[in-house]
């Protein structure tokens, strides 16, 4: 089993953070893990994404071109990803920042209004962890036991009190 | 696999020069390898080591000879443009015969270029690296595993053979993390009674140099190093095979490539066609024995590279043109995908031994 994610959004919406998330719970669970981030120019306020495969085999090309899951934390990164999707693939968007509805009818389609609901739960910056958090139940691919663990290994040692925010974030996100 | 951790190919690469008993590293920014330099500027302080930014490549690469004289393991990085500039410097430590690891995490070239990956500084590596005749040690990593491991290999063998190692990266494994275990085992040390390391009043001063006004001494030095490089021909080259027992297609690929290419390898053997994979982990020596073997049962090769077709010279000449090789390329910062290279496999099977 091989799952291609692509995540995508503006620079500083945690695009590579919450890649990292997934590439260090793959790590967690014995998989094989790649996590390749776009670089260079435009990264600087355009848009970033990174490519995360975690599988049971040893992984091939690094490289996302159809992903089986795709975030889309802006509408430039839904405009350029939809339609690459694998049929039969998610896509989970931030349904606050983009005003248009997904036009493609052979995937699995999860909006949510991540950046509002992390502005009004008091911590703007991580709508992706709430993204993430509906992805993980979405997706089951990992035990839910583990992301916890996930979280502490995954936030730098500087910033670990941000890491119950971070859980709570992602709390939001299951229970959606 | 309790013992891995997630690292970026360029971090890990740093992190195992540390563990090699690399304690100097002169080197200047650039995309993308950045990383390695920023990684050391931390790491180094801490291991009593001297990470030093110089003023240009042109200065790293010179202090780069300096500790190497010294008879100390060092190291220097940059990507294709900044590569180019260390050029007269890498002549130098050939002439001196001087062991030393330059790190390349290749970029779209020629020129300035582009900052994504490329293959296309595989001439420079293995042929043209400066003036004169002589070879480095070109080591191609294909993860961030390798970019570990090899870094430990390239150290070794620079001090067994007195020569500069390069690894010949690209911008997609310096990028990319993968999980990766340092468990690097014990580092070999070696003699080097030919160090400048003052003499203590003990011994005649030792002399590193590369120049010599008589022609028939310059003379003798170039066929004893070239003895040298007949030895590793003989003994270094390395290579990974995937599925090549029965395959009527061969692949040749090396770092990011022939990941690429493994994926294709695997759809097409889907297609019921026999491809199978040679991946070169050295670049010079090349593995030319393994090309010649697979040559016999072969219809046809394909060289996947990030170039406007580089290697591709090498298969020929390593199977003397016994079968037609066909070319699977994009430039300037492209990569091939899947696709592309199932579309030459499909391509190879079907004019079979018809070039």
């Amino acid at each position: 089993m091989t799952t291609n994610i692509l995540i995508s959004g503006f620079g500083g919406q945690g695009v590579l953070f919450t890649g990292k998330f997934l590439a260090y719970e793959g790590l967690l669970e014995n998989k094989e893990v790649t996590w390749l981030p776009s670089y260079g120019p435009e990264m600087r306020g355009g848009t970033a994404n990174c490519a995360v495969i975690i599988s049971d085999e040893p992984i091939g090309s690094p490289l996302v071109t159809y992903p089986d899951v795709l975030i889309a934390m802006n509408l430039p990164s839904l405009d350029k990803f939809e339609k690459d999707i694998v049929p039969g693939g998610m896509v989970f968007y931030d349904s606050s920042l983009i005003d248009r509805k997904v036009t493609r009818s052979d995937i699995k389609v999860f909006p949510i209004p991540a950046t509002k609901m992390a502005s009004d739960a008091g911590f703007p910056t991580l709508a992706n962890m709430i993204v993430l958090g509906k992805l993980l139940k979405e997706t089951a691919m990992f035990p839910a036991e583990t992301i916890d663990k996930t979280i502490a290994k995954v936030v730098s040692a500087r910033k670990q009190n941000l890491v119950e925010l971070n859980k709570k974030a992602i709390q939001l996100g299951l229970e959606l | 696999m309790g013992d891995k951790v997630l690292m970026k190919g360029n971090e890990a690469l740093a992190e195992a020069a540390i563990m090699a008993g690399c304690r100097h590293y002169f080197g200047y920014p650039i995309t993308p390898q950045t990383e390695v330099a920023a990684y050391l500027a931390k790491r180094m302080p801490l291991v009593d080591g001297t990470f030093l930014q110089a003023e240009s490549e042109i200065a790293a690469i010179n202090m780069v000879i300096g500790v190497a004289s010294a008879g100390k393991r060092v190291m220097t990085s940059s990507s294709s443009p900044g590569i180019s500039l260390k050029s007269e410097g890498l002549s130098y430590l050939a002439g001196c015969d001087l062991p030393a690891l330059v790190i390349n995490v290749q970029r779209g070239g020629p020129g300035l270029g582009g900052i994504q990956p490329s293959q296309s500084d595989y001439f420079h590596a293995t042929r043209g690296a400066g003036h004169g005749d002589f070879h480095m040690l070109v080591l191609a990593p294909a993860s961030v595993q390798e970019m570990a491991s090899l870094v430990f290999k390239g150290f070794d063998l620079a001090d067994k053979y007195r020569m500069t190692t390069m690894i010949l990266a690209d911008g997609t494994i310096g990028q990319m993390m993968e999980p990766v275990s340092l468990d690097m085992g014990e580092v070999k040390h070696y003699d080097k009674p030919w160090a400048v390391t003052g003499t203590k009043g003990e011994r005649t001063h030792n002399i590193v140099n590369s120049l010599s006004l008589l022609p028939e001494e310059l003379e003798q030095w170039n066929f004893k190093r070239y003895e040298r490089y007949a030895e590793i021909e003989k003994n270094e080259a390395l290579y990974e095979s995937f599925l090549t027992e029965d395959a009527d297609i061969v692949i040749v690929a090396f770092g990011v490539a022939a990941r690429v290419a493994r994926n294709a390898i695997v759809a097409a053997r889907a297609k019921g066609i026999k491809a199978g994979l040679i991946r070169p982990i050295t670049l010079w020596p090349f593995p030319k024995s393994a090309l010649k073997e697979a040559a016999k049962t072969a219809k046809a090769f394909v060289s996947v590279e990030l170039s406007m077709g580089q290697m591709i010279e090498d298969i020929e000449l390593a199977i003397r043109c016994t079968r037609p090789v066909l070319l699977c390329n994009r430039a300037g910062g492209m990569i091939p995908t899947p696709e592309e290279v199932l579309a030459k496999i499909e391509k190879a099977d079907r004019i079979g031994g018809e070039n």
